[in-house]
């Protein structure tokens, strides 16, 4: 079969991946390409893309945490569980270099993220994508332009390329036809996908997704675990999933962490995790209302507070 | 005794205690004040920084021209006229009590081109459009838009606040421009068209007494300046939202309460330095 010119095109895209043509003086060099090894399985444990150790962070007086250590093997779909308001999310912006801890280190393939400048850190954040939790599309544009928007502010691509690139994104995705669609015309399990078509719009090293099932009815949230699943292998990347959803968490990941009083409680496969015995993972894997993370809010004794006027 | 003394000196403390709590609260606004204006600036820098490189990529700004500037046309031609009408009442009651109702079309320029236009327009610019671009990205901070660009490697400061303000620091003048046009017109029409005063006395007596320098390109200036206040108080105060329904509302109502009072201050110092001593 012959390759029309536009198919030709897309070939030698992906073949030199679009990294080879994003703009900026750092790209000149190409020096992330060259860290940036060909992403491989899961086996080789010791090949981290991300690197995360003794993490100390506080919001204000608020400590959230105290000695982190994280790895995300490369190749691999990695989810972060834990409870509402232990600091799953904030780990993300810690990578994709949004917030600076106050101690320790996070690497992206080698690279220090925290002590990045800013031109250095954009650059960083060109081979990384990320689904935030309310899909963040831009509302002014449709779902074609806001999946065409990375790569038209950050490549030199010309705009055929750039619409093939686009349509063939939002296919995996399932949306291709609703690229003319508003945001505001999408439902919320379909905004979802078009974020997630965004995020992998630059064939990014990593995707990254912040609680990417919350909020979605059944439907949308098996086709979102499915999306992620086969992204991951079709594009050799490597998924970082921030997620409480223990089922839908756990049937996606190769690997994962439970993170709880501001460290992690405990790491493994699902499997593993789900068969631990230790308290807080039992607690959490089980979805138990009461253990090490208590029911109550901390508070003095009930008795003193009916007795007080 | 004892406890009648402890007693007097207790309440002798309370007006104390009242006074040093006010100076606490004055000197946590100050810091607060001195905190956001530094960090104001700051932010005006980088968006002129980054300003110089968007305009390079006209397209954004020409976008955000129609957004505050057309659409902010039909409130600025329908205020201008009436304000020009009530001037043209107001200055012929004044003046036909001296025989002077032939300087009408004078008064009436005047007072467009060097207060009125540029002043009512910047107000009515702070409400409609102002409230609107602290409106629009306080919700996109809300609903991590300026996030996401942030994570794609886009600078929102550069592809979302800049081209807003580069297309308010241009429009406000313009607009105060049609403000004066149209208010002149307004005078007309009641003073020429109701009042009988002679159409050819309303346009010379404009041509002759108002001059180019000190009148209308004072007011262009002044439009400029609060073109400039004015959006870079919207633009701030929207970026600078807390990321929540209500810290989006509080912000848009700062900005139309601190844009039209830095306006009538600024218009004060610029009218003292450009028409006499103070």
């Amino acid at each position: 079969m012959e390759l029309t010119p536009d198919c030709e095109a897309l070939a030698d895209a992906y073949s030199h991946r679009t990294s080879a043509r994003i703009r900026g003086p750092y790209y000149a060099t190409d020096r992330v390409s060259r860290h940036l090894k060909p992403p491989v399985t899961v086996d080789s444990a010791a090949d981290n893309i991300v690197d995360i150790s003794d993490v100390h962070f506080a919001f204000g007086a608020r400590s959230i945490y105290t000695g982190l250590d994280i790895a995300i093997p490369r190749g691999a779909v990695t989810a972060i569980m834990g409870p509402s308001g232990c600091g799953k999310s904030t780990l993300l912006n810690f990578i994709g270099g949004r917030l600076v801890p106050d101690r320790g280190t996070v690497t992206f393939d080698g690279t220090s993220v925290p002590g990045l400048a800013r031109d250095a850190l954009f650059d960083l954040r060109r081979h990384m994508g990320m689904m935030f939790q309310a899909s963040a599309l831009l509302t002014d544009l449709s779902v074609f332009d806001n999946v065409a928007f990375p790569l038209r502010e950050n490549t030199d691509l010309p705009e055929p390329l750039i619409r093939n690139l686009v349509l063939l994104k939002l296919e995996l995705v399932g949306l291709r036809g609703a690229r003319d669609l508003r945001p505001a015309e999408l439902s919320g399990g379909m905004a979802r996908r078009v974020a997630l078509a965004r995020a992998i719009a630059m064939d990014p090293a990593i995707v990254m997704y912040d609680e990417p099932f919350t909020g979605l009815d059944p439907i949308s949230k098996g086709i979102i675990v499915k999306l992620i699943r086969e992204l991951n292998e079709a594009l050799n990347t490597t998924s970082i999933v921030v997620t409480h959803d223990v089922t839908e968490g756990c049937s996606i990941a190769d690997y994962a962490y439970l993170l709880g009083g501001g460290c992690v409680v405990g790491h493994g496969t699902p499997a593993q995790l789900m068969s631990s015995e230790q308290t807080e993972i039992h607690q959490f894997m089980a979805g138990l209302p009461d253990g090490p993370v208590p029911f109550h809010y901390p508070a003095r004794t009930y008795e003193r507070d009916l007795l007080d006027d | 005794m004892e406890s009648t003394n402890a007693c007097a000196r207790a309440s002798a403390g309370i007006p104390n205690l009242i006074m040093i709590e006010m100076l606490r609260a004055l000197g946590a606004w100050v810091i607060l004040f001195v905190n956001r204006l530094g960090r104001a600036g700051v932010f005006l820098w980088v968006i002129v920084v980054s300003a110089a490189a968007r305009l390079r990529r006209f397209g954004l700004v020409v976008q955000q021209l129609f957004a505050v500037g057309v659409l902010t046309l039909l409130i600025i031609l329908v205020a201008g006229l009436f304000v020009g009408m009530v001037l043209g009442l107001q200055g012929y009651y004044t003046l036909v009590d001296f025989g002077a109702e032939s300087s009408l079309g004078l008064a009436v320029a005047l007072m467009l081109t060097r207060e009125l236009g540029p002043v009512l327009s910047a107000l009515l610019f702070a409400g409609r459009a102002g409230s609107a671009l602290t409106a629009e990205i306080g919700l996109m901070k809300a609903t991590e838009q300026l996030a996401a660009m942030e994570m794609m490697a886009v600078d929102p400061i550069s592809h979302v606040v800049a081209p807003r303000f580069v297309a308010g620091v241009i429009a406000l003048p313009l607009l105060a421009a049609m403000f004066t046009a149209i208010g002149v017109l307004g005078g007309y029409i009641v003073g020429v068209g109701q009042l009988g005063v002679d159409s050819g006395v309303y346009w010379s007596a404009m041509q002759e007494g108002v001059d180019f320098y000190d009148d209308i390109l004072n007011g262009v200036i002044k439009s400029v300046v609060f073109g400039i206040v004015v959006t870079w108080i919207a633009v701030f105060e929207g970026y600078d939202a807390e990321p929540t329904s209500r810290g989006v509302s509080r912000a848009t109502t700062r900005t139309v309460v601190t844009a039209s009072l830095a306006v009538l201050g600024l218009d004060f110092l610029l009218t003292a330095l450009m028409f006499g001593e103070v």
